[in-house]
């Protein structure tokens, strides 16, 4: 038998009140494409943290071999010698630096005492060419999409010859385009003997491109299955993840017409004064009481801008346009006023603008929405606890206690805290930017549920996503956004992924 | 058992407790090395007293530095406030009563000028208070320049800095010598303090939160009253409670109160923890940032109000350094510049800390230059100490 690539054996990792990794084996041969998947806080991301020295040799218990090589990293520049790179869902490039900058940041090519920027260019340009990305090495970081940043982050990680490549959810952020190219390029690299290990909640994308899945669930290894001898479908990983099968992954919705208007938007259109070009070009739009309206677009279309454009505006593009809620016709200044109005807007990017991570679950949740639980000024702290642990245990957020910090928790349960935080606010038309980013399927079909539950009270929801099934599986009606315009507008009915595709593309 | 459940206790609570035991070993070497004369009961109420105008900065100068901006200005601010209101008493016969709240009223309204570009047009504190600085020493100059140091004659005024509550029990025969209002003052605190204590244990307990073993609970109700008391004790030994003490504790109490219970509090700490989350959340960043400020122009008024009542003047050199002497006490009492962390008590223990070094050194007649040289070496210490901790922990 060869010896694999990498071998993890009986890791157990703890934190305070949590045992995220309980002897966890795991093995990779050389390569392969291996996939990893599991529920929110399976602990995929805490177990290569420890695979990356990012938890230091000694934080945890159990054996890690390279090649049958016996390892003890105790920082990550350990383990990138060792030809082990990872690179994290939230990139970690210097947006103002050019990209041959980056590739070579913390490695600089050297000519005696100074950087030898020449030999660097030239170098940047060949790891592009490897990773097939045909730009200028010279452009800015800051002015790339989120795929082409990923592949650059790639050309970094190969520009320091890596054997064995680490992605944490790379696909969350990527439209099907960029996620495509990423797969041809790493079955590219597969060739050339780079080993992959992949994370992923995109159950299809797992069947598609894996070579071997691991399945963790709370912290241990279910099975492995490998492609070549294993059945690996959807329903399988499915069971496998959860411990019950899921049918359907959408929950059952009557849709009917949504004849009240809550919601309407006239002419609207913005620009944003710091890029100097308009971002939002005469948009129309209505959403009825009880409705989950779609947005469709690709990544850049203008829902981010739209939303948030609604939302107060916080980036004071200038506006123009009406906006009218219950026939009202509103100038809503602030996202305090927006809020106060009814209109509730959850973050795509929770790390960056939606949770304030230093503080702990209880304190994210109420943050929008004080004055509900406060008495004059003042918080009554018991109402707090009370109100976290109701939201805690309806969205079934994985935390050994509110009071937990939640920098602590996986990406999926900090998701749902954030949305606990605008359920909590109780508002009229609730904007979800990317609800179900990084979520696993079971939470996935929670958050469904809950969506249908708050729109059978009588809540709007206008859903932004990526993801066209979800687009299709839970809207009544769809926008299509391509570049600041509304494209399309269809009924459920009449939609599919073809129709939505072509208008998000004209 | 003992010693595993101390352990823990301890590493969860390292940097709390390390401030607590820092202070101790400072207070003890300088007791030994000053032969008794540091926990006299006139040195503590010295030292007390000249902390009072640093504590009200730190105070302020924490939730400054909480929403991740800074205040240079308050050094001069403080001394250019405290010129006034002697220029209010003395040469324009306004009393006292007056005098107070307007100097008040003007630090609000100065600190809401530092704060404006910075809050409506995005531009670092670091520049305008930098430009207060400029401004507020050119004015303490001006308003001097013709007089020098004005004296300041007002009794109630200058009681603020040196006077003290009088003792309302006043006896001969019982314990003579000691101020019996103070005691007693002492003993209600102190009583509070534990029936508090035992009420948020009993609260978290009934949501099941980890608390400390019983034992380990009364251990430090026990050391901590015991504390209380003796510091009560000293301070009785010596004329009492001052009103400056009294000032400084009621300040902290409001900003405790104002920090860790409202809603007020809890949107500055959100701001500071992730300003852009905050803002979409529905907390308006600006009007947080206006009223940090106006807070930290209002500390500054009451820290020169005690420093000109301490000395009974105002001089051209009044407030010298003041703003790095509450910046440190502020990075001593744990305040994090990355933001949103940071706590009032910190604020009042660190500027203990702080003074308690200039106070032992002084009352050791160490020479300023090497004084200098040690205050910044306990500073990067106490700063380097909070960052280990609470890597640590993580
Ligand atoms: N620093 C930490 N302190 C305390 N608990 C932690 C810490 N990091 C992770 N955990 C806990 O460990 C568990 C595993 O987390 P991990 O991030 O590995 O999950 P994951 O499988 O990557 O989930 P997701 O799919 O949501 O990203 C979770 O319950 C999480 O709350
Ligand atoms: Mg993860």
């Amino acid at each position: 038998m060869i010896t694999p690539v990498l071998e993890m054996r009986r890791i157990v990792k703890t934190f305070p009140g949590v045992k995220a990794l309980n002897d966890v084996s795991f093995s990779v041969s050389r390569g392969e494409i291996h996939c990893l998947v599991g529920e929110n806080g399976a602990g995929k991301s805490t177990l290569m943290k420890v695979l990356s020295g990012l938890y230091p040799h000694g934080s945890y218990s159990g054996e890690i071999l390279l090649e049958g090589v016996p390892q003890q990293f105790r920082s990550i520049s350990d383990s990138t010698r060792a030809g082990i790179a990872v690179i994290y869902q939230e990139l970690a490039l210097v947006p103002e630096m050019s990209i041959y900058e980056n590739i070579f940041l913390g490695h600089e090519v050297r000519n005696g005492m100074s950087v030898d920027w020449n030999e660097t260019i030239k170098r940047a340009a060949e790891m592009l060419r490897k990773v097939r990305l045909n730009i200028n090495p010279a452009t800015k970081v800051r002015d790339l999409g989120v795929g082409r940043q990923q592949l650059v982050e790639i050309a970094k990680a190969l520009s320091k010859n890596v054997k064995l490549l680490i992605l944490d959810e790379p696909t969350a952020a990527l439209n099907e385009d960029d996620c495509a190219n990423l797969f041809d390029l790493l079955r590219h690299l597969k060739d050339e003997g780079v080993t992959s290990i992949l994370i992923s909640h995109k159950l299809k994308e797992v069947i598609q491109i894996a070579d071997a899945v691991t399945v963790l669930r709370d912290g241990q290894t279910v099975c492995t299955l490998n492609a070549r001898s294993d059945e690996i479908s959807e329903a399988v990983l499915i069971k496998q993840m959860v411990g019950r099968e899921i049918s359907n992954i959408y929950p059952p919705r009557e849709r009917n017409h949504f004849d009240e208007t809550i919601l309407e938007i006239r002419d609207w259109s913005a620009y944003d004064t710091n890029l100097g070009r308009p971002v939002l070009k005469s948009v129309n739009l209505r959403v009825g009481k009880g409705e989950i309206v779609g947005i469709a677009g690709l990544m850049g279309s203008g829902r981010t801008e739209f939303a948030r454009s609604i939302f107060g505006n916080p980036d004071h593009y200038e506006l123009s346009g009406t906006l009218f809620l219950q026939g009202q016709e509103q100038t809503i200044r602030n996202p305090k006023q927006a809020i106060s109005t009814g209109i509730a807007y959850a973050t795509e990017d929770r790390k960056g603008n939606g949770l304030i991570l230093i503080q702990d679950v209880k304190q994210n949740i109420t943050i929008a929405n004080l004055r509900e639980i406060a008495k004059s000024g003042t918080v009554d702290a018991n109402a707090e606890v009370k109100v976290a642990t109701e939201f805690k245990d309806a969205l079934n957020i994985k935390t050994p206690s509110v009071e937990q910090t939640v920098v602590n928790l996986s990406g999926g349960n900090q998701q749902k805290v954030s949305l606990a935080k605008w359920l909590f606010v109780k508002p009229k038309v609730l904007i979800l930017d990317e609800p179900t980013r990084g979520i696993d399927v079971g939470a996935k079909y929670e958050i469904y549920c809950i969506m249908n539950d708050l729109v059978a009270e009588g809540m709007s929801i206008i859903m932004i996503s990526s993801e066209l099934p979800e687009i299709l599986g839970m809207s009544d009606r769809i926008y299509v956004v391509s570049a600041g315009r509304i494209t399309g507008e269809l009924q459920a009915a009449e939609a599919n992924q073809e129709i939505i595709m072509q208008m998000a593309t004209s | 058992m003992i010693v595993k459940d101390l352990q823990k206790v301890f590493s969860a609570n390292i940097r709390e407790y390390g401030m607590y035991i820092a202070l101790i070993v400072i207070m003890g070497i300088f007791q030994w090395m000053t032969g008794g004369l540091f926990l006299s009961s006139r040195n503590i109420a010295n030292l007390f007293n000249q902390s009072g105008y640093v504590a009200v900065l730190a105070v302020g100068m924490t939730l400054v530095i909480v929403i991740r901006q800074i205040d240079l200005s308050v050094g001069f601010l403080a001394g250019f406030l405290g010129a006034i209101a002697a220029i209010m008493l003395v040469q324009w016969h306004i009393p006292v009563l007056l005098v107070i709240p307007m100097i008040l009223a003007l630090g609000v309204l100065a600190g809401l000028i530092t704060a404006y570009p910075v809050a409506k047009m995005g531009i670092p504190s670091f520049v305008t208070s930098l430009a207060g600085w400029l401004i507020y020493r050119g004015l303490l100059l001006m308003v001097t320049g013709a007089t020098g140091t004005i004296i300041i004659p007002d009794p109630v005024f200058n009681q603020i800095g040196n006077g003290f509550v009088p003792d309302l029990f006043a006896s001969e025969t019982f314990l003579p010598g000691l101020h019996k209002t103070t005691l007693v003052l002492g003993f209600i605190a102190l009583v509070w303090f534990m029936i508090s204590e035992t009420i948020s244990r009993r609260r978290k307990e009934s949501y099941d939160f980890e608390v400390l073993p019983f034992y380990l609970f009364v251990m430090k109700l026990v050391s901590l009253s015991a504390i209380i008391a003796a510091i009560s004790w000293i301070v009785s030994g010596y004329n009492g409670l001052s009103w400056t003490v009294v000032i400084v504790l009621l300040v902290v109490m409001a900003y405790q109160f104002l920090t860790t219970k409202t809603v007020l509090g809890r949107h500055i700490y959100a701001v500071g923890g992730n300003p852009e989350a905050a803002e979409l959340s529905g907390i308006s960043v600006s009007k947080i940032t206006f009223l940090v400020f106006g807070s930290m122009g209002l500390m500054t008024a009451l820290s020169g109000i005690l420093f000109a009542a301490r000395l009974k003047s105002a001089m051209p050199t009044a407030g010298t350094l003041f703003e790095l002497d509450a910046i440190a006490a502020s990075y001593i009492g744990g305040v994090s510049a990355a933001g949103g962390v940071g706590k009032v008590t910190g604020a009042l223990l660190g500027t203990i800390v702080y003074m308690c070094l200039m106070n032992g050194l002084n009352l050791l007649n160490t020479d300023i230059a090497l004084q200098y040289v040690i205050r910044g070496g306990v500073l990067v210490a106490a700063v380097i100490f909070d960052v280990t901790t609470r890597q640590a922990r993580r």
